[in-house]
């Protein structure tokens, strides 16, 4: 009956390859292709300007309150870039990077936040779930896909996102330890922004990192540089192939501090002190990765120029895209609220949908989803 | 006498509890330095510091959870969940606990506590932030559930909370914290749980509705007087649960025809609970089917969507003229 140490498996690491100078550690460097290294910056900087415009919109009311992504673009691109499309994307709402590139059209992003449920349709033939609000809901339903996929004696793979604030749910602790025990192929990216709207990192928990509760639940954990896209990518990789080889889940905490206030409601200069928002803002992303890619001479600026004038012209493309369709239906139609809570509208409901038209004085000619088979597609 | 707002309001009897009772505490996500992410809590850090103005962890099953073992310690939690539509994440914790201590423990342990919570649309907020739930909690034995209209009786229902012995869901319509502001007295007031107020006075139709649903039903009711000639008397709920049977069964008998409004989905919302109250009590007063004015039975619209899900007077004055043309 003695009282005897036991050996806990411990070892976290943290990883950085691309400093903030645009410096590059070449032993860790991994070896991606010139064209995809241009192709994950584009991805980036065409997040960052709908970021900047979504907030110029949200200024003029054109959409309601929405989170900014500005800053996190190496967290959500890096860790993305490793999935195959039958690989699943399970976001929470900054992952707006991993939107854009696994296909998500420009305007259904800024359908959603224009209040419309049609922006929270996933593409046909995405493997994605939409944006999960509920801060780390989400993480159970990455398991559960993860779990699904050992069952079915698949090979693919769930990324799923959660921020620091989202690691003290209940439900995010639950979905580790579900992940673990079934050695589900999920890699859990925490985006460790630092701050839950005004609560700080060292008011959320008494850990020192959040990687390492992966010891705890028994599966790897590592630290990341949430600003260096190549670390993520590198840490992501290792982490994928391993689910993908059936050795189960890794979580992956990526460092990094919100650039912005937490929405478009916020303000933080109630709660923190924005010197240190100015200190950080030399760390952000796209600068170091920019620097680094011309340092390799993979991208001119005569190349970032051109890049610039596309997404420019894409994401006014986009605005006019999407505020004409709210002039059409589906979205100038109230109605459509009915149309998608089953897949057969129950009669109570039906009748409530009639009252509504009535209230709204459209007659049953002019209601268009009356008139189109009852079998039309309800999220079927 | 001061003019204010109801989020004013619910502040000031926030401010007054702790002055008076060292017991009492507010608890929840980005209650400090922040004040809450709408400036409830607006001057509570500042005053009472962190030990009686806790940000806690973002988890409200670890809010309400935590602020249960406080209440049976003796203190008196006001725990702020930051939007209604994430309180399921703590309903385990007031279903089976908050509402059942005092029951369970025969009466030896109970859960004096407050759960403030922001609730229901009309603010252009995202997904999942105007949800109107407050018939789950009214379904929920051993809870009390009130839902202020205005500045005074938010403040007074606050009170009220604060005080009771039991728990206390006590719903903030968020629509309403800054649209209009009432004199609300020098002199701390309470009302009492379980009461309602008539708040008009009328003989021809009854028009029951809480919270920010007050303000519509007096709208309708000001067109109906002036279109119609017809004079509704309008019966604000305030306490939820337990309902007050007797103010509306007393108005029924008078009028004879009801309506009743609420943002929450119909069907088991709390429009059931009334007509079922009034077929108990009254149903031989009735000359005309009752009419629900509610949200549908569907998640609450995206904002771009949610004018036409909310029930508005327009809607409530088509009810009534249906209610008061069945012969
Ligand atoms: C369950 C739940 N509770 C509360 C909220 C309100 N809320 C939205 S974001 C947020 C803070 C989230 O912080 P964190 O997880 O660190 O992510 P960040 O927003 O910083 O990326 C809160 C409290 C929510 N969305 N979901």
């Amino acid at each position: 009956m003695p009282r005897t140490p036991i050996e806990v498996p411990h070892k976290i690491e943290y990883l950085s390859i691309l400093n903030e100078k645009g410096e590059v550690d070449t032993k860790l460097e991994p070896k991606i292709e010139p064209k995809q290294l241009k192709e994950m910056y584009r991805w980036m900087l065409l997040a960052r300007r709908v970021d900047e415009r979504l907030l110029k919109l949200q200024r003029q009311g054109r959409i309601g309150t929405f989170p900014q992504a500005t800053g996190h673009e190496a967290i959500s691109l890096g860790s993305i870039v490793n999935l195959k499309p039958s690989d699943w994307h399970v976001p929470a709402y900054r992952e707006l990077a991993g939107f854009l590139y696994r296909g998500w059209p420009l305007e259904s992003i800024l359908i959603y936040w224009m209040g419309y449920e049609e922006g929270a349709q996933p593409p046909e033939g995405t493997n994605d779930l939409p944006i999960a609000v509920p801060v780390s809901s989400q993480l159970l339903h990455a398991a559960g896909l993860g779990m699904a996929n050992n069952l079915q004696g698949d090979k693919n793979v769930v990324v799923t996102y959660f921020g620091d604030g989202g690691s003290s749910e209940g439900d995010c602790h639950e979905a580790m330890n579900f992940a673990a025990v079934f050695d589900a192929p999920v890699v859990f990216v925490c985006l460790n922004n630092q701050f839950a709207i005004s609560v700080p990192i060292a008011k959320q928990m008494k850990n020192k990192t959040i990687a390492q509760r992966a010891i705890a639940y028994g599966m790897d954990g590592i630290r990341v540089d949430g600003n260096d896209v190549l670390a993520m990518y590198v840490a992501t990789k290792e982490a994928v192939e391993k689910a993908r080889r059936g050795e189960g889940p890794t979580l992956i905490e990526a460092l990094t501090y919100r650039y912005t206030p937490h929405t478009t409601a916020d303000d933080p200069s109630r709660y923190r002190n924005e010197d240190v928002s100015k200190e950080w803002a030399a760390k952000e992303p796209l600068i170091r990765f920019e620097k680094y890619l011309k340092a390799k001479k993979v991208m001119t600026d005569a190349e970032k120029q051109t890049m610039e004038e596309e997404i420019e012209a894409r994401i006014n493309e986009a605005i006019t895209n999407a505020e004409e369709a709210t002039k059409h239906p589906p979205l100038s139609d109230p109605l459509v609220m009915f149309d998608y809570l089953y897949k057969d509208m129950p009669d109570y409901l039906s009748l409530q949908r009639d009252e509504l038209a009535k209230a709204l004085g459209i007659s049953e000619a002019d209601d268009s989803k009356k008139n189109e088979a009852s079998t039309a597609k309800r999220g079927g | 006498m001061a003019e204010m707002n109801m989020a004013k309001a619910i502040n000031l009897a926030m401010h007054e509890a702790m002055e008076r009772d060292k017991r009492v505490l507010v608890m929840g996500e980005d209650v400090g330095p922040d004040e809450g992410v709408f400036r409830i809590t607006e001057g509570l850090h500042a005053k009472f510091g962190d030990k009686r103005v806790i940000d806690t962890p973002l988890a409200e099953a670890g809010i309400v959870g935590t602020a249960i073992g406080m209440a049976i310690y003796g203190l008196r939690p006001i725990a702020e969940i930051q939007f209604s539509g994430f309180e399921y994440y703590a309903y385990h914790q007031i279903e089976m606990h908050a509402g059942r201590f005092r029951n369970r423990t025969r009466g030896r342990l109970s859960c004096p506590m407050v759960i403030r919570c922001p609730s229901g649309g009309g603010i252009r907020a995202i997904e999942h932030h105007s949800e109107s739930r407050e018939a789950i909690y009214a379904h929920s034995p051993g809870l009390k559930v009130v839902m202020p209209s205005g500045p005074r009786n938010a403040r007074a229902l606050l009170h009220a909370a604060i005080q009771d012995p039991d728990p206390v869901i006590y719903y903030e319509p968020k629509a309403l914290y800054r649209l209009f502001k009432e004199d609300v007295p020098e002199t701390v007031e309470t009302l009492p749980i379980g009461r309602a107020q008539v708040v008009q006075e009328g003989k021809d139709v009854t028009i029951v509705a809480y919270g920010a649903m007050v303000r519509p039903a007096i709208d309708a009711a000001e067109i109906l007087e002036e279109e119609d000639g017809i004079r509704p008397e309008i019966i604000d709920l305030l306490t939820i649960a337990p309902m007050d049977t007797e103010t509306i069964v007393n108005s029924v008998k008078k009028t004879g025809r009801v309506i009743i409004v609420h943002e929450g989905p119909r069907t088991c919302g709390i429009g059931s609970e009334v007509v079922a109250r009034i077929n108990e009590f009254a149903l031989m007063y009735l000359e005309a089917p009752i009419r629900r004015v509610t949200g549908y039975d569907v998640p609450i619209p995206y904002f771009a969507r949610e004018k036409a899900y909310l029930p508005d007077a327009d809607k409530v004055v088509s009810a009534v003229r249906e209610v008061l043309s069945f012969n």
